[in-house]
């Protein structure tokens, strides 16, 4: 050894992995070879991949998202909104809060004027059906109950309206009423519109301009402002019509006699002929008032009295409800707390119980069915496996319905089936079986169309057993049987798990078969629900019991998880 | 063949035939016949018939004419459980939902061992292919020679007096081959089993067995102990399949006895020991193992000379490969050992080769 700088071991000066010598010797994090933290580059070097990933799958996962999984997750919210109820009757809402339905008695006059005004509004807007049939899930016959009352309402208070303008004609006019409220550059911006909508003849659609309350006129008649503010917003949204034009509501009429019989000094706050006019009428109004609401709506129907109706109404006021969810639950939220429904009307838990077992039915046939011939395919030579892969396959090339149709035929008590027991003695003709349009018929049909599901799934697990496992069992000692059942089959559960999965799942939320072949005793919890979303429309139901089918579906999965484990859930390799 | 008479054979084949689709034979005509505690390999080109073979002794397949002997007893008809036979497959077939221990009592278990006794022989048996300490692993969590342990260990764990392998090192490799080898033959001996072990590797063939049986297109070509088999191959398939071979093409001229002289394509004239040539004027192949050519040969008078060609020189470490042309034949193969006055030579020098007449075999065209 001469000089050691001169070796070419000797490191004389910095180096790429330096960096990397001092940071182990420091025992710090990995560093890379220029001082990052190892982890760090490693992140920048993986971002790249990762992002052309994500571009990769980001149209599928838009499409599914738009799809799939925002409409469903609208559909869930269904269950639990309640928001209908809030919306068209914003006043009651907050006013019947107060009120005990133990009491007996309906709510007070001001519970029932608040309601008189929603009612109108949601009336006008064609609003108060809808919320007729939200209630009527709740209470049967209160959708009758708010059809009728569309045509009430127009003519509520018409005859304090009448004595009104018996004492002063002008209140009649629609023009009385803009004097009294509108400020006079609305009035002008008014006068403006009312030319524009004579020159644009029938496709006019331009709005009439917002209205403008004038200050003063407002305090001074607050109830009245109140009623004619829902009167323009309907005008001016619904109708496009200005309120220079048309004559308020007669509750308007009733809302200003209450008015004036509360104050009767409001008249101070307005001048000239408008204040001629309300002067004119203000012994009228003292004279009319009180205005009784609860006469005016028995009136029209004496079951508006019900103090169960109200109750409901009090039940469902919040803007969400678990309602739907105790419904299918066979459960109702009633003032004194949740309760079962009377036993002859719980439905939902015994259609879920029916879904859950006969989906197992089904399973189970399945996997009966479906080992041996797994088996045989996996076992076979390939050509003709391949021919036998292809009557398995069969079935799905076929139309889910022209099947389902055709089990209609051979199974009914006339069918082929049982013309062929009766022609082999097995059965007599009097004694044909009964096989469809009851839970037979649906699980014969359900296994024959499921079963490939249960096939594909075995056959892939099957196809990596070798067989020289069993051989060797064989050659060990054991019997054929000993050999497959301690051998093979632990090997093929993985399969028998995938396939009992799908064709659960997939059993559990049939609809098209049952509904066909089930009759009413086979039909399926899925059928409940298309029911409620095709014919009673009661969404929220069918939401509610569509969220039940699925944590029933998540929970039974991940049982099987702790149960089974989801790694032994193979589909191939 | 001769010094086993067929009534004390312990394995015994008789003409057996096998045909998988009725129109050609996979077997042809097999006759075997196995003392007790032999170790007899099974060695051929896939498709020779050798698998089919031992699936017939094992009982997996049927035998479509002939007998198969256990123990003098005719064994055609029995089934594969109860024959008796361990067997060690090619890839393990260790039970994956089982562990060692349970794979080991598995052949226990259904011979209705007690427990005692059941744990007591799977432990013996673990010992004795040292895997003592992975009685509760899964076969998964093992490498590949410890599962072939351990499917020798479960193939033994019922004494068996028969034990068939079935390529059981193929998927190994080298090194662990080599050592398992060893500790198989080890075993077997100790043990006194009898094996049939099937395999396509020479090496492996020469290394373990008491006889090799060497298979081709449905019939045992040769059945003899290695160096019998590698010395004097019989036909020339075996002198071409066992080690490394070199050939020389030719017609006898003459014969007399022990001796006989061969013309070769090219005129020349060689001495060579007769082994399938029936009369003068057979087409024949002349067979010389690498080894036991001389390059520049001092091998006395008896020994025969040729001039041959470098073509190419191959440096292997323990052993120079050269390549030659002899006689037309580009592809003369010698080998010599890496001494230190050892000549390396270069493509294209011209020099002269020598062997034996003992070691230059005539065989079958």
């Amino acid at each position: 050894m001469t000089d050691a700088a001169a070796s070419p071991d000797k490191i004389t000066g910095p180096t790429p992995d330096t960096a990397i010598r001092d940071a182990e010797r420091a025992d710090g994090p990995m560093v890379a070879a220029d001082g990052r933290p190892l982890k760090q580059s490693l992140n920048r070097a993986l971002r790249r991949q990762k992002m052309r990933a994500l571009a990769l799958i980001a149209p599928l996962l838009l499409f599914i998202l738009l799809t799939f999984l925002i409409p469903i997750g609208q559909m869930l919210f269904r269950s639990v909104e309640n928001q209908i109820v809030t919306d068209t009757l914003p006043r009651t809402v907050v006013s019947i809060s107060d009120w005990d339905a133990a009491g007996g008695e309906p709510p007070s006059q001001e519970v029932f004027a608040d309601f008189a005004r929603d009612l109108t509004l949601a009336a006008e807007q064609r609003m108060h059906t809808r919320l007729g049939s939200r209630l009527n899930y709740e209470q049967p016959g209160i959708s009758s109950l708010f059809r009728q009352a569309g045509r009430g309402m127009t003519d509520m208070g018409e005859e304090v309206m009448e004595s009104l303008v018996a004492a002063e004609p002008a209140w009649e006019e629609a023009q009385t009423w803009v004097d009294l409220f509108g400020t006079p550059d609305w009035q002008a911006e008014n006068a403006d519109w009312l030319v524009l909508k004579d020159e644009g003849g029938m496709r006019f659609s331009i709005p009439p301009p917002e209205f403008e309350f004038r200050p003063e006129a407002r305090e001074a008649l607050p109830r009245t402002a109140d009623a004619f503010a829902d009167f323009e917003l309907f005008s001016r949204v619904d109708d496009i019509e200005s309120v220079a034009e048309e004559t308020p509501w007669p509750l308007v009429h009733v809302s200003l006699a209450e008015d004036l019989a509360a104050n009767p000094g409001a008249v101070e706050a307005f001048d000239g002929e408008t204040r001629a006019r309300l002067e004119a009428v203000l012994p009228v109004a003292e004279a009319e008032m009180p205005f009784d609401y609860r006469a005016a709506f028995a009136e029209m129907d004496e079951d508006w009295l019900e103090v169960s109706f109200w109750e409901t109404l009090q039940t469902f006021s919040t803007p969400f409800t678990s309602g739907y969810f105790l419904t299918a639950a066979d459960r109702k939220l009633t003032a004194d707390g949740v309760q079962m429904v009377p036993e002859d009307q719980r439905i939902y838990g015994t259609l879920f119980l029916r879904t859950m077992v006969m989906s197992l039915g089904i399973t189970l046939s399945c996997i009966l069915l479906g080992y041996p011939v797994a088996w045989l395919l996996a076992n076979l030579p390939l050509r003709t496996a391949n021919v036998l892969m292809i009557l398995v396959l069969l079935p799905f090339w076929t139309s889910l319905l022209v099947r389902t149709s055709a089990w209609k035929v051979l199974l009914q008590q006339q069918g082929v089936i049982n013309d062929l027991l009766v022609w082999l003695n097995i059965i007599s003709d009097a004694n044909r079986l009964v096989l469809i349009n009851n839970q037979t018929g649906t699980i014969i049909a359900m296994t024959h169309i499921l079963l490939p599901f249960m096939i594909l799934p075995l056959y892939s697990v099957m196809k990596t057993i070798p067989p020289s496992y069993l051989r060797a069992a064989k050659s060990l000692g054991a019997t054929n049987w000993t050999a497959f059942w301690r051998v093979y089959f632990p090997q093929s559960v993985p399969g028998i798990g995938a396939g009992s999965i799908l064709v659960f799942i997939l059993a559990i939320g049939y609809y098209i078969t049952p509904e066909i072949v089930g009759g009413t005793r086979g039909v399926f919890i899925s059928n409940r629900i298309a029911f409620h979303i095709s014919t009673s429309l009661n969404w929220g139901l069918a939401a509610a019991l569509g969220t039940i089918l699925l944590a029933l579906v998540l929970v039974l999965y991940w049982l099987y998880d702790r149960i089974v484990g989801i790694d032994n859930v193979k589909l191939g390799g | 063949m001769a010094d086993t008479a067929t009534g004390t054979a312990f394995v015994a084949f008789e003409r057996v035939q096998k045909s998988y689709d009725g129109e050609s034979l996979v077997v042809k005509d097999l006759n075997l016949d196995m003392p007790k505690g032999e170790f007899l390999t099974m060695l051929g080109p896939s498709g020779s018939g050798k698998t089919t073979c031992l699936m017939m002794l094992a009982g997996f397949e049927t035998a479509t004419h002939g007998e198969i002997k256990l123990d003098g007893k005719p064994i055609n008809n029995i089934p594969p459980h109860k024959r008796g036979i361990g067997m060690v497959f090619q890839n393990y077939a260790l039970f994956p939902h089982m562990t060692v221990a349970e794979n080991l009592a598995f052949p226990l278990e259904v011979r209705k061992i007690g427990k005692s006794e059941r744990e007591q022989k799977v432990k013996r048996a673990l010992d004795m292919v040292q895997m003592g300490a992975f009685g509760g692993r899964r076969p998964a969590q093992m490498s590949g020679g410890q599962q072939q342990r351990i499917a020798l260990a479960r193939a033994l764990v019922f004494e068996p007096e028969l034990v068939l392998m079935d390529e059981p090192l193929g998927a190994l490799d080298k090194q662990l081959r080599e050592s398992l080898q060893f500790e198989i033959t080890n075993l077997a001996h100790e043990l006194g089993i009898t094996v049939v072990y099937v395999t396509h590797d020479q090496t492996e063939a020469l290394t373990m067995s008491d006889r090799v049986a060497v298979f081709d297109d449905g019939r045992i070509q040769q059945l003899a102990p290695p160096d019998e088999l590698y010395e004097r191959p019989q036909n020339s398939f075996v002198a071409q399949f066992i080690g490394e071979n070199n050939t020389l093409e030719g017609r006898v001229t003459q014969i007399s006895g022990d001796a006989c002289v061969v013309q070769l394509d090219n005129g020349e004239e060689i001495d060579a020991t007769p082994v399938n040539v029936s009369g003068v004027g057979d087409r024949t192949l002349v067979s010389i193992r690498p080894e036991r050519v001389e390059i520049d040969p001092q091998l006395g008078p008896d020994a025969h000379t040729l001039k041959a060609e470098v073509k190419e020189f191959i440096y292997m470490g323990d052993t120079f490969r050269t390549r030659l042309s002899v006689a037309g034949n580009d592809n003369f193969i010698v080998k010599t050992r890496n001494r230190a006055d050892q000549v390396r030579l270069r493509p294209g020098q011209h020099v002269t080769i020598g062997w034996l007449p003992r070691d230059c075999r005539a065989l079958d065209a």
